[in-house]
């Protein structure tokens, strides 16, 4: 590749636009144009230079800001059309997402759930959708920071006129004593707090430069950040899990290798008080109770290093917490959360075995619905024997009792029981709100006495290992986005030959901090305010049309 | 406490009302001659910028004393947000002017502003309570954050708006006129939406219904207007109301539907009379007033109001919302409609950015794309709040 050797003698690699040295324009088109591209400073960039190889394409590809644009676009729309229904996963997981697409939304609903909308969040091509915008951004940035950090670093003082004259704040100044003005111009932009080099009567002001990196700051902070996202589907990062806790119960927390327990002591809801008189108005309104807090006061243990693995284990208490909504209880990279709770779980019933003629009751038992014995021994020949348990009780499709699951919402049992008169057992049929005996003949029965109820609990389980990287990735990105937008970086160059003083500058954005600074130096040493070329510019073109 | 909180924002809504004139005056009016004889404009935008700040002084007194009397900051149902939004718009017009300068931006800001702060009193004023999920400092730090930056985000709408009007063409009809008119029509429509619903309001119009909601269960819903859409199955309650011409399904929020309609139609009518009386374009109607206004300086007004709102929109609207959603709702990030459309803003201006900075879309294409933002902020605010039920909706 041919290197390019500038008048002034310096030597610049293939691609570059303006003199690394003195600024002139290397291109035929630099040298005609009114004003100098100042993007990147002119120096050469991988991707404008070669486009040969695969390689080269591809990396041509990705740097290009409007292929960048198109992606973060893409992401949009793709983004939004994720709303118009809700995803699979806000709609109930009891019914077929098929079926309740086309029933709730009707034929939009259908093709919204055909086309793989109703889980778009998570299907591959938004990933890579989302992958592509982290390698566009990595490239891009890396074609641009090489080029322009060695460009700013080295920077030289004194400039060619030709790359003076086609800055688009531009003047030109004849004045009595040189020196003196000069002089003048530094103290001035000294107290705007610029930094200043001089060589050869030339002059180079500049300030916030480190804004400049502001974007390559953002951008790798987002890389992190979509990193760490995407490590959320590495085995072992992510634990999302549900416990359920019957109060004075301890149970083990998923995920944890059995390691750690945790017990709910109590739980409660607690209501606003209706005559609170704040609130009254909008509670009247809301026409109900409205919650205050959900708390579970649980104990978290761990399993002590002395007790074996598939023994009962031995429990040292770690802490004792509330668990509330926005109060998780953090442990160890997990963190346990309110979720879900259910009140006055069935817990133990207790019945008596009465004589039907008498009424005499022979002795009661207590139940626990978790947990039942199988046989209750009463003594002097009386016993109870539950035949059959069903903790959720209904009569199945062939109309035998038969149980929906193992929580005890509405308990029924078939009791045997046995008496000094009847050695073999009666049955009897006994479920809430209901007794009956089975050949309707019995001499004893089972009568219900009481219940007792438990609060239980449920508490999501989370362990998420790419925090760290969410939040380094998101606080750099924030540094940098604050750092390129908050400040910029503006540039004054001062070119002095005899009694001829030439200014110019430059500001990546701002420009009217940049005019107004001008503004300030030239009211302190009479060196006319320089032109804005792009004003001028617009000015005439809407002239033209006006 | 809660009527003094009252009050002042009623004086706000006064001194805005009080600006936006000055400002106006200041754009429109005569050039005044200082004592060496310069032309130096008028005195009446620095009226106008003392008047916003006094009212910018007793909103922030609207907001603590509201605070102090519900025990939590104001920013936790439709109502306090949208009017916390309002005085983040000015907020951030005070920071726009205090570096430009420029009165015509005052011009056109606080009417914006008055029209939301209007649009957030047609909602149930009284303070409440708060439930579990809403109780946490995150919460609000993360909603004040992203109302200021949303404030920020719109002075770009404002300049942008500026621009159009200054520059284009009302001669010719084209899409571009059509368009900057359809945006007059969209702000025409809030203003009838908030007179109808005091309209109704003041005749105490109401209409309820028996229906059957998203979960399938009996609901009962109020309306303030009379139903053109009814609920999913509804089945009139209230005597002598009108009968709905249309039942919505069960998902939608159909009394919000409703009154999205009604505003619609009354936009049209107010829009139509408008036309009658200027017998030209709105934007051609007030072109002339901007004559003197530059449009290189609104445009770079515009931009700048973006390169200050961004990063605090990113920080209020994505960085702290997913602090509060992983201590509240166990992850930082759920995909809820509302968190998308935070998303959606975010990568909008994103490539506004990219697009300006690298591609030069500088002046026209970059005031259109300003508007097409604050639709999106604006559509985020009021359709996902109140017609896509999520976790954030708060009415
Ligand atoms: C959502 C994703 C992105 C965000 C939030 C983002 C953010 C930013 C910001 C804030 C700036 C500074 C703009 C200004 O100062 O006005 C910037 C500049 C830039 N971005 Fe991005 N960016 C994103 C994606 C991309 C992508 C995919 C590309 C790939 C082509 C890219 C290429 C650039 C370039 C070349 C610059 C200019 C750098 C310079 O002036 O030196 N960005 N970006």
């Amino acid at each position: 590749m041919n290197e390019i050797k500038c008048d002034c003698g310096h030597v610049n690699p293939y691609g570059t636009q303006l003199c690394q040295n003195c600024g002139k324009p290397l291109e035929e088109k630099g040298k005609n144009a009114s004003m100098v591209d100042m993007r990147y400073e002119g120096a050469a960039r991988r991707s404008q230079t070669y486009n040969k190889s695969m390689v080269d394409k591809i990396w041509n590809f990705f740097s290009s800001v409007k292929v960048g644009i198109w992606i973060i676009v893409l992401t949009l729309v793709a983004s939004s059309i994720g709303t118009i229904f809700p995803q699979e996963m806000y709609i109930p997981n009891t019914v077929d997402p098929a079926e309740h697409y086309k029933d709730e939304y009707g034929i939009a609903g259908q093709i919204y759930y055909t086309l793989g909308f109703h889980n778009l969040y998570g299907s591959w091509w938004y990933m890579a959708l989302i992958a592509s915008l982290g390698i566009s951004l990595i490239i891009a940035s890396i074609d641009r920071v090489v080029p322009l950090y060695k460009a700013l670093k080295n920077q030289r003082v004194p400039r060619n006129e030709a790359f003076l004259k086609r800055q688009r704040l531009f003047g030109h100044t004849t004045v009595r004593d040189a020196d003196n003005t000069l002089d003048k111009a530094k103290a001035v932009l000294k107290g705007k707090r610029y930094n200043i080099r001089e060589e050869n009567g030339s002059l180079l002001a500049e300030k916030g430069r480190f804004s400049r990196w502001g974007p390559y700051v953002n951008h790798l902070g987002l890389v992190i950040f979509l990193t760490g996202a995407m490590l959320r589907f590495f085995p072992g990062m992510y634990v999302d899990d549900i416990v359920w806790v019957r109060e004075g119960e301890t149970e083990v927390i998923p995920g944890t290798d059995g390691q750690y327990f945790i017990e709910n002591e109590r739980f409660i809801v607690e209501l606003y008080d209706e005559n609170d008189e704040t609130f009254q108005e909008a509670l009247e309104r809301a026409g109900g109770p409205t919650v205050k807090n959900f708390q579970t006061d649980a104990v978290l243990y761990k399993r002590a290093d002395t007790s074996v693995v598939g023994t009962t284990p031995e429990l040292e208490e770690v802490k004792e917490e509330d668990i509330r909504v926005n109060h998780p209880l953090r442990f160890d990279n997990f963190a346990l959360y309110q979720l879900d709770y259910k009140l006055n779980e069935l817990n133990t019933m207790t019945f008596s075995l009465d004589n039907r003629e008498t009424g005499e009751s022979i002795d009661t038992i207590e139940i626990d619905l978790f947990d039942p014995k199988d046989e209750y021994d009463l003594g002097d020949g009386y016993k109870v024997v539950i035949d059959s348990y069903f903790p959720n009780f209904e009569f199945n499709d062939d109309g035998e009792p038969s149980t929906t699951s193992s929580i005890p919402d509405n308990p029924a049992f078939i009791f045997q029981m046995f008496s000094p008169e009847h050695p073999d057992g009666e049955y009897s049929f006994v479920g809430i709100q209901r007794n009956e005996d089975v050949f309707k003949e019995n001499d004893y029965q089972m009568s219900f006495r009481d219940v007792n109820t438990k609060n239980v609990t449920a508490l999501t389980v989370r362990k998420d290992l790419t925090l760290p990287f969410i939040i380094v990735g998101a606080s750099i990105f924030m540094i940098g986005l604050i750092q390129g937008s908050y400040w910029s970086h503006r540039r004054i160059w001062i070119k002095q030959k005899d009694k001829d003083v030439w200014i110019a500058g430059h500001a990546n954005k701002h420009w009217e901090s940049l005019r107004k600074d001008f503004q300030s130096l030239s009211d302190e040493t009479g060196l006319v305010m320089p032109e804005d070329k792009l004003k001028q510019k617009n000015d005439k073109e809407s002239e033209g049309k006006g | 406490m809660e009527t003094l909180s009252g009050n002042l924002l009623l004086i706000t809504f006064f001194m805005y009302l009080l600006a936006t004139i000055f400002f106006t005056v200041s754009v429109t009016g005569k050039k005044w001659r200082n004592k060496q004889g310069d032309m130096s404009g008028n005195r009446w935008g620095t009226f106008g910028f003392i008047t916003t700040i006094i009212g910018f002084v007793s909103a922030v007194g609207y907001f603590v004393t509201r605070w102090m009397a519900a025990g939590h900051a104001p920013v936790s149902n439709m109502f306090e947000y949208t009017t916390f939004l309002g005085i983040a718009l000015s907020f951030a017009f005070i920071i726009l002017y205090g570096i430009y300068k420029t009165n015509v931006l005052g011009m056109f800001t606080m009417p914006i502003v008055m029209l939301i702060i209007a649009y957030a009193s047609v909602f149930p004023s009284e303070v409440e309570p708060l439930i579990p999920a809403l109780q946490s400092n995150w919460l609000k730090i993360h909603v004040t954050t992203t109302a200021i930056g949303q404030g920020i985000l719109s002075i770009g709408f404002a300049a942008g708006l500026i621009y159009l009007v200054r520059t284009l063409d009302f001669t010719a009809r084209g899409k571009k006129v059509f368009w900057l008119e359809f945006i007059m029509y969209s702000l025409v429509s809030v203003v009838s939406f908030v007179l109808i619903r005091y309209i109704f309001a003041i005749a105490n119009y109401e209409a309820s219904f028996q229906y059957v909601d998203e979960n399938g269960n009996d609901a009962e819903m109020t309306y303030n207007l009379p139903p053109i859409l009814g609920p999913n199955e509804g089945e009139l309650l209230t005597d002598g109301a009108m009968q709905p011409l249309l039942s919505m399904p069960a998902w939608l929020r159909s009394d919000d539907a409703n009154t999205v309609l009604w505003s619609l139609l009354a936009g049209i009518v107010l829009y139509a009379l408008l036309r009658l009386i200027l017998r030209k374009p709105i934007g051609g109607a007030i072109q002339p007033l901007l004559k003197g206004i530059h449009p290189e300086t609104v445009d770079e007004v515009s931009y700048r109001a973006i390169a200050i709102g961004f990063p605090v929109f990113t920080l209020g609207g994505l960085i702290f919302a997913m602090i509060w959603a992983q201590i509240a709702w166990t992850r930082f990030w759920g995909w809820d409609p509302k968190e998308v459309w935070a998303l959606v803003t975010f990568l909008f201006y994103a490539a506004y950015l990219h697009l300006r900075l690298s591609k030069g879309w500088h002046g026209e294409r970059s005031a259109w794309l300003c508007v097409i933002g604050f639709a999106i902020i604006m559509f985020n605010l009021i359709f996902v709040n109140l017609v896509i039920a999520g976790l954030h909706s708060y009415a």
